[in-house]
């Protein structure tokens, strides 16, 4: 509903002409509302996507354990990650409320199961392709199957793993963009805002553009940790 | 840390796979002394392999037993045990993710010994298998097959075992590269006196660098276990004369030199040291259309002759 000469955006404030105006993109809004708005939700979208990533891994990591060590567990344990990923994040979500209730146990358990398919099969596979006489002059050197698991076939395994986190970072950050569908975090929260009266195109420039800022930096960060830790690839 | 050189006894020691009629390795019986280098060739499905692995316990004994100076396989801790034993295969299996030093100490870092220490040890073991300094700090993946391979024999080496096992160490090497791996193999064997367990499919490699040579046949069974010269002058069957060649008459030449053989008074002719063997005499004969050899002593006097007639003897 539009008032006849009322501002039409939302989290509106002193109304430069820009701002009254719709204009493509106000720098004046963006610096004004950057402390209440932009960066709480930047740091909460940080805290969504962190949660997520940090549980996503220790799960996937325990599972892959399971799944390497036992090959009979590993098709179930695909199976259901797979099935867990093509599920829709809204369905997810419809389905955990009357469980989990309008909270952020429901969101994250939604943006972990996300991440749990890419990080599981990066894992399983980078441990599979560890060459058989690799692990063979291993054993034969007189390595315990735990020293061989710890010194020899997880860091091998480690760029693949690696690979597999910033798929999932990259991917949790965008998908986090939901999370206002059931609680009011997030840089989702400023594009929702945006979209919910008018279409405020400063708002969603700015947060979108931020979602996809911190996707990338979040990826260059790990590129450096993966240079860090596997610095024989490169040999 | 083991030390020396250990005598190494397979006792009856029988592989059968469940669900495969035969065995991988039948009732294989033989002694390798202290020092020595016993190689196991034969045709692909001998077993060599499998009873090179059943001495680290790669692969469980199904009968018989396999003795370490007196102590079987089968009492020891199964870590403790590898520790003590090198082991080489074909592919090398170095590490990739760890330097060339870092694989190199890879068994005294199980005997918890200090980084230190490690360091001097490559430092030694770099020596000795030919390889500069200047590895230390490079990766598998920079290194060409050959030198892979001599790092491959430095791990194996780094912990001082009494037993080494080598499965086709130089088989994926070119030939020439091959054969000066095996001339320094053989140089580097004198210096550290191993007992060695050596594995080929090739019976010139075998003859090489054997002591005693154990030729098994399809099955596992032991054909013959004897030194080269043996084996070439007599083979116990079909099976193994078939198995060294028609050639090994030739070959033979190769295993004795002008100072085994009963010489003429000094002649002019081609000069040639008493050391040469037989075969590399014939062939300067052959190319110096000579009937006649002058041989000399190490100081290059001439202390006799050989007659073509007389090699052929």
């Amino acid at each position: 509903m539009i008032v006849a000469g009322g501002p039409v955006i939302p989290n509106f404030g002193s109304g430069s002409s820009c701002e009254v105006n719709n204009g493509w993109f106000c720098t004046d809004w963006v610096r004004q509302h950057w402390s209440d708005t932009l960066q709480p939700a930047l740091f909460q979208h940080i805290e969504l996507a962190a949660i997520a990533i940090g549980i996503g891994f220790a799960i996937a990591f325990a599972l892959a354990l399971v799944g390497f060590r036992f090959r009979l567990v590993d098709p179930p344990i695909g199976i259901v990650s797979d099935f867990l990923y093509t599920i829709p994040s809204l369905a997810l979500f419809q389905i955990l409320v009357p469980f989990t209730g309008i909270s952020l146990l429901t969101v994250e358990i939604a943006l972990v199961s996300y991440t749990l398919l890419i990080l599981y099969r990066n894992m399983i596979e980078g441990l599979r392709a560890v060459p058989e006489e690799v692990v063979d002059a291993a054993r034969g050197s007189g390595f315990t199957r735990a020293q061989t698991f710890r010194r020899v076939e997880l860091p091998l395994a480690l760029p693949a793993i690696l690979t597999g986190l910033r798929v999932a970072t990259v991917s949790t950050i965008s998908i986090a963009t939901i999370a206002p569908f059931v609680i009011a975090q997030g840089l989702g929260q400023p594009i929702y805002a945006a979209l919910s009266q008018d279409i405020f195109k400063t708002e969603i420039f700015t947060a979108g553009g931020m979602v996809i800022a911190l996707a990338l930096v979040a990826d260059g960060l790990l590129v450096l940790l993966q240079r860090r830790l596997t610095p024989w690839v490169r040999a | 840390m083991p030390g020396q050189a250990a005598e190494l006894v397979f006792d009856e020691a029988t592989k059968r796979y469940e669900g495969r009629e035969g065995a991988a390795v039948e009732r294989l019986s033989l002694t390798v002394a202290a020092g020595e280098i016993c190689v196991l060739v034969g045709p692909s499905g001998g077993g060599k392999t499998t009873a090179l692995r059943l001495v680290n316990r790669l692969i469980e004994l199904t009968s018989g037993d396999i003795r370490i100076d007196g102590t079987s396989v089968r009492e020891q801790n199964l870590v403790q045990l590898r520790r003590g034993i090198g082991y080489v295969i074909q592919q090398v299996g170095l590490f990739p993710h760890m330097t060339i030093e870092a694989n190199i100490g890879t068994v005294p870092r199980l005997y918890g010994r200090p980084r230190s220490w490690i360091h001097t040890r490559s430092e030694e073991l770099l020596e000795l298998v030919g390889l500069d300094q200047s590895y230390a700090k490079r990766y598998p993946a920079q290194l060409s097959g050959g030198e892979r391979q001599r790092v491959g024999l430095a791990r194996a080496l780094a912990g001082n075992p009494p037993l080494m096992l080598m499965d086709e160490p130089f088989g994926a090497i070119d030939p020439i590269v091959r054969a000066r791996l095996q001339d320094e193999f053989l140089r580097l064997q004198k210096e550290v006196r191993k007992t060695v367990v050596f594995v080929t499919h090739d019976i010139d490699e075998a003859i090489k660098i054997g002591d005693r040579i154990a030729i098994l046949r399809t099955g596992g069974h032991l054909a013959q276990y004897d030194t080269p010269l043996a084996i070439l002058e007599k083979p116990a069957d079909d099976f193994v004369a078939a198995f060294v060649g028609a050639d090994r008459a030739l070959k033979a030449l190769a295993l004795h030199t002008l100072a085994e053989l009963e010489l003429g008074p000094p002649a002019d002719g081609p000069k040639c040291p008493r050391t040469t063997t037989v075969r590399d005499a014939l062939a300067l004969l052959l190319q110096q259309h000579a009937n006649v050899l002058a041989v000399t002593d190490e100081s290059g006097t001439v202390v006799g002759s050989i007659t073509r007639d007389a090699l052929l003897k």
